[in-house]
């Protein structure tokens, strides 16, 4: 039964002032970074007095000029949230999905979530200039794929955690195919859509963050409160049953959560993949097994691990920009194989 | 009281528990024995809910209240290898716990009382995937005990364990039975130790139940030949009857 995770000193299921130092540490320093590099040439030490200059009962003259300080709040600074964001939410909603299948490969996009929600959003670019009908598009694409792809793994594959994936792969495809031939018929949206599926950060001002904020916030609370019971299914359906847990409504409510966190996100950042795989195992490997821990530090160092991805997008082929899905999946593959490699049945 | 009134359930095509009626009293101790196959797990099962059945299940006459009612030690537990040993019996106080499930000093007292009782203070920072096949199931008992029910189930608790931490488990048990007036339901392959601890024991076979009494009534060598199939011989001890296999085709 022992695998390599296996610790004779088991950590705690709390999520300890180690863990919580090091989350808030991480996200500030990559906030910060993501503010100072860019393309418009402005002093780092300068920005950083304007961002402390910002904080009540602190007043610091930055030196920065008028235009400098709306590219830093109007450009710079609305997509380091952003990214923040979507970070979090798609960390936290490949930790509960994971939790919830009991499956250490589960994750946003190897559920098919993406691919549907993808797919409903397509068929608002394709139908409406309103972009306002993409995130409940998006969410009843989602919703629609992890329920197909979960009645799909446990009817024709048996409950192996490989089965559930490769449901995951069908629905993922077939939603795929389904948005092709869309585009086919539509020609004209091609070009957005095809920007969009790449992932990206681009934002104008703050109305992606504010559109994005309630399902983020609404989500990422409800999947916190649900960590302790995530931790109880570990131990399985029966034992969870037996301990009083209502299992069919806390993996509803778990897999709705997720998929909306995932909706939101996609609809404004379009594919990233990945995050939800390569940051709650990188926190399992340090944090231990219990997702009262995992959970708050996905969100933290989900947005954390993002907005250093977007700075990676920014400045590896500068001046162009690399979509950052490009590269979250450059890293998350080969994550993926890892956590493939050494990992034995279900977690 | 605990009481399974008609209680069928049927996997497939197959019935393995065929309308079984079974009332166990408070502070009982009821030893299910019968061979592999019998119904004896199914029928712990349909009380927790793990095994969907026909009939009904009853607490004090009213339906079963899951976690608060019952505490169940499965056969095959499922222990998540870097879990911690104090961490799994904590979730035991699952049940008692409020909304946002934050743990009190009550919790953390009642998991360290469950962990001292099974010998297991020296383990409680051990991560699950450590332990032996008898650790883990001392574990598994602590969770169970840990949850404070007034009912205990139990499936097969001492089939990984030596023989004195079989009986020191099953003294633990017994003096939890007396001090907190717990009814204890067994399932159990070892019949001498079966009919040692349990008052009455339940022989099933073939989905019902084909024998009730003391353990004297039931442990008969005809008794357990006709539906285990296999030669026994009982030598009838001060302490009860002891089973012992006897090999016949060498007669």
């Amino acid at each position: 039964m022992s695998t390599p995770t296996a610790r004779a000193d088991a950590p705690t299921p709390h999520i300890g002032w180690v863990g919580l130092t090091s989350g808030v540490v991480a996200l500030l320093a990559a906030a910060i970074l993501g503010s100072v590099v860019g393309a418009a040439g402005i002093d780092p030490s300068a920005v950083v007095r304007e961002l402390l200059d910002a904080l009540p009962g602190i007043s610091l003259e930055s030196g920065l000029t008028e235009v400098q300080q709306s590219i830093l709040w109007e450009i710079r600074l609305p997509r380091v949230v952003l990214g923040a964001v979507v970070g979090a939410v798609l960390a936290a909603a490949g930790a509960s999905y994971q939790g919830v299948f009991r499956n250490a490969l589960a994750d946003p996009y190897l559920l098919g979530v993406a691919a549907g929600a993808g797919l409903g959003a397509t068929v608002v670019f394709a139908t409406t200039d309103d972009r306002a009908y993409l995130a409940p598009l998006a969410f009843l694409g989602g919703l629609v794929a992890v329920g197909l792809t979960y009645l799909l793994g446990r009817t024709v594959g048996g409950r192996s955690a490989t089965s559930l994936i490769l449901a995951g792969v069908a629905v993922a495809a077939f939603a795929t195919a389904v948005q092709t031939y869309i585009l086919q018929r539509n020609v004209e949206t091609l070009r957005e859509v095809y920007a969009w599926i790449l992932g990206r950060l681009t934002t104008v001002g703050w109305g992606d963050v504010i559109g994005l904020a309630p399902y983020a916030v609404v989500a990422t609370v409800v999947l916190l409160g649900a960590s302790r019971r995530l931790d109880v299914l570990s131990i399985g359906d029966d034992e969870a049953r037996a301990l009083g847990v209502n299992v069919t409504v806390v993996r509803g409510v778990v897999v709705v959560a997720a998929t909306l966190a995932t909706a939101g996100a996609v609809s404004v950042s379009g594919l990233i993949a990945f995050v939800g795989i390569i940051v709650p195992h990188a926190i399992r490997l340090l944090f231990g097994w219990s997702y009262r821990a995992i959970l708050p530090l996905s969100v933290l160092f989900g947005a954390a691990f993002l907005m250093l991805a977007d700075i990676a997008a920014r400045t590896v082929v500068s001046p162009a920009e690399l979509p950052i899905g490009v590269v979250t999946a450059f890293l998350g593959a080969p994550f993926f194989l890892l956590v493939l490699r050494t990992m034995r049945g279900p977690t | 009281m605990i009481r399974w009134d008609r209680v069928s359930v049927t996997y497939g095509q197959e019935e393995v528990l065929k309308e079984t009626s079974l009332r166990v009293d408070d502070g009982e101790w009821v030893g299910l024995i019968g061979p592999n196959g019998a119904g004896k797990s199914t029928l712990i099962r349909a009380a927790v809910g793990a095994a969907p059945y026909i009939g009904t299940v009853t607490i004090n006459g009213r339906a079963v209240s899951r976690g608060t009612d019952i505490a169940w030690m499965p056969q095959r537990p499922h222990l998540p290898d870097s879990m911690g040993v104090a961490d799994y019996v904590m979730l035991g106080r699952t049940p008692h716990l409020g909304f946002l499930g934050a743990e009190t000093k009550h919790d953390v007292e009642t998991v360290r009382d469950a962990l001292h009782w099974l010998d297991l203070d020296d383990l409680a920072r051990r991560s699950l995937g450590t332990l032996s096949g008898g650790e883990a199931q001392r574990v598994v008992l602590a969770r169970a005990l840990a949850q404070e029910a007034p009912v205990l189930l139990l499936d097969e608790p001492t089939a990984s364990l030596d023989i004195g931490h079989a009986v020191e488990v099953l003294d633990v048990v017994d003096g939890l039975r007396r001090s907190h007036g717990l009814t204890v339901v067994s399932a159990a392959h070892d019949l001498t130790l079966a009919g040692q601890f349990a008052g009455r024991l339940v022989l099933m076979s073939g989905g019902g139940i084909v024998a009730d009494g003391t353990p004297r009534e039931v442990l008969r060598e005809e008794t357990l030949r006709a539906h285990y199939g296999a030669g026994v011989r009982v030598i009838d001890d001060r302490d009860g009857p002891i089973v012992v296999p006897r090999r016949e085709s060498d007669g």
